[in-house]
């Protein structure tokens, strides 16, 4: 190649260009991945009436803020309904240390499968169970003891009087259990009680159902499982016209949210488009000027018994391989970029996402970039076809 | 071994190029002479296949070239024609070697079939991986004789081969080209109006243009 610089750079346009399109790929199929794992088996969320798409993101994907609490009775209430296979009910809103504290029945950790690399899960008031990335990061053992606090950002008030004890460790399962902090709801119920009843505190606490008491308490949500496909149509009606719960479905919500996203997706689409469209334009007009300053040594090739197929190959291979090293190198920069976005947001949602896999829409990738390669060099392809030698020898 | 008959040809809106018919045995050797204008080269990419005339006839190894037609004409040329330009038109990119052998590839022969009997005869085998740039004028212009000499072929043609040459690399590249030809039993056809090579060949034509 006559230029280094300038090809350099439209290769590097190139790859940069479909580097975005490999991180939007990476991203769109493990978090449409991640996103029905984490909601499998959880048919509908029933909780306070606000945004429902806040309420799936807040108690299946543990992502936004609660809607509110519920009252225990009421939430039973409904959960009798003959139409609910499994109803599991969960108090949300402490963490520690940002890793959020769910309450909940053992139920929950059958939900995700979740098995136990240490100790076993709670059967006492504040007796936690950590997700594998907690554990991991915290560096807790079984026995461990720590202090929630209020609020489910960290650095909010702590309960100071009663602390957790770790009983049991998950095995990573790669869903969103991993970086939850579970406990029983009676855990998050006596820690926000300002007088500790020390009797209750040595009772078993319920496995399975909702919690006895004869108080009257507040759950946050509950995670429905349907009896029978007629369910999800009488269901979320029949629970939305009640006038202090909600019901909402995750599939729907998150159909939703990527429909939102969707608009912002195909921008970021369009101009990763706009820049691959540049650098193959970019390699037009490299190849297109440097096969001028070529032309004499491709009319002597002819003269030595070059047919013109073979240069119009060889003009073509030029592009191809100039355009197949952009795709690699793009690909190698997307995985990085996913890597190092992983790297930079560890809490967050994307932080279940890896960069050490190779989707098989990858290959659209490379065969786009090799398009692109046909089309940039084809014009000056064809004028190496058709050149004439003898015109050209002259000069 | 080549025989020219009735070649008519012009550039539009220019006077007609006058070319003699020829005929040549392999061994013979003809220099075609002439003032700048006069059609020498154009005579020249004529005989190599290179630009189909008018009219008439090119007969190579009695093949009629320009029946040929595209890939089959240029699979010819680098067969049965090798040409010998004014400058040596090296491609920059490859070695010494890779550029002489690149006849070779083109006419799908293993590549170093004839590369080292050709570098030897030509005296460059100890710049075979050399790098073009480092070569010097006469090496150039040999390395580009053994590139139009590797396919062996029947016909030589060379456009002013020596017109960038001083006296010495000038005798030596006219001695090489006669002798390379008397051993390949090939015609040896030198387009040229470089004095110095006129007592070298005896048989000479001169062209000139004819007026409409």
């Amino acid at each position: 190649m006559a230029k280094p610089l300038s090809t350099g750079l439209n290769i590097l346009l190139l790859a940069l260009g479909l580097s975005i399109i490999t991180v939007l790929l990476l991203i769109e199929d493990q978090f449409e991945n991640k996103m029905s794992r984490d909601a499998s088996g959880i048919d509908l969320v029933i909780g306070a009436k606000g945004s429902p798409l806040q309420l799936v993101l807040s108690s299946v994907y543990h992502i936004d803020f609660p809607t509110g609490n519920i009252p225990l009775d009421e939430a039973r209430k409904v959960s009798r309904n003959r139409l609910i296979k499994k109803a599991i009910p969960m108090g949300l809103g402490d963490n520690f240390e940002g890793f959020r504290i769910v309450g909940s029945n053992h139920e929950y950790l059958e939900l995700y499968n979740a098995s136990f690399i240490l100790g076993k899960a709670w059967t006492k008031p504040f007796e936690v169970v950590l997700g594998s990335k907690v554990a991991k990061e915290k560096g807790f053992k079984v026995g461990d003891t720590f202090v929630g606090s209020h609020g489910i950002a960290s650095a909010s008030h702590e309960h100071d009087e009663h602390p957790y004890v770790v009983v049991g460790i998950l095995t990573p399962s790669h869903n969103v259990i991993d970086q939850l902090i579970v406990t029983s709801i009676e855990s998050i119920w006596y820690s926000h009680d300002d007088t500790y009843d020390h009797e209750k505190l040595e009772q078993e606490v319920a496995k399975t159902g909702f919690p006895k008491t004869d108080e009257a308490r507040d759950l946050t949500t509950v995670l429905v499982a349907y009896r029978n496909p007629i369910a999800a149509i009488q269901l979320p009606r029949m629970i939305n016209s009640r006038s202090s719960l909600q019901a909402a479905s995750p599939t729907f919500e998150i159909a939703r949210l990527f429909e939102l996203l969707g608009i912002g997706i195909s921008l970021v689409e369009s101009l990763a488009l706009v820049i691959i469209f540049i650098a193959g334009l970019g390699i037009f007009i490299a190849l297109f000027n440097s096969l001028k300053e070529r032309k004499y040594d491709l009319a002597v090739m002819r003269s030595i018994g070059a047919a013109k197929s073979q240069l119009f190959l060889l003009i073509l291979l030029e592009g191809l391989i100039l355009t197949f090293i952009g795709a690699v190198a793009g690909l190698f920069l997307g995985h990085l970029f996913l890597y190092l976005l992983v790297i930079v947001n560890e809490q967050s949602v994307i932080s279940g996402l890896t960069a050490f896999v190779f989707v098989e829409k990858e290959w659209w990738i490379l065969a786009y970039a090799l398009l692109v390669g046909v089309l940039a060099s084809i014009i000056p392809a064809w004028n190496a076809y058709r050149a004439d030698i003898a015109a050209q020898l002259a000069k | 071994m080549i025989i020219v008959k009735d070649i008519q040809f012009s550039y539009e809106n220019q006077p007609k190029i006058d070319i003699p018919d020829i005929e040549l045995n392999g061994g013979d050797e003809l220099l075609v002479l002439g003032k700048s204008g006069s059609g020498k080269t154009t005579f020249l990419n004529i005989l190599g296949g290179l630009l189909a005339p008018h009219k008439g006839e090119i007969l190579i190894d009695g093949i009629s070239l320009y029946k040929l037609k595209g890939h089959k004409l240029d699979k010819f040329r680098g067969t049965h024609i090798g040409i010998v330009f004014q400058k040596p038109h090296l491609l920059g990119p490859l070695t010494v070697a890779e550029n002489i052998s690149l006849p070779h590839f083109f006419a799908k022969k293993p590549t170093t079939y004839k590369l080292l009997h050709y570098l030897k005869e030509l005296g460059i085998q100890d710049k075979q991986n050399a790098r073009i740039q480092t070569l010097s004028e006469g090496e150039a212009q040999r390395v580009s004789i053994a590139r139009a000499l590797v396919n062996e072929p029947k016909i030589i043609l060379a456009d002013e081969p020596t017109a960038s040459l001083d006296d010495e690399n000038a005798t030596l590249v006219v001695n090489l080209l006669k002798n390379q030809a008397k051993k390949l039993q090939a015609a040896l056809i030198i387009v040229t109006h470089d004095q110095r090579i006129k007592n070298q060949i005896e048989r000479s034509i001169t062209l000139k243009l004819i007026d409409l």
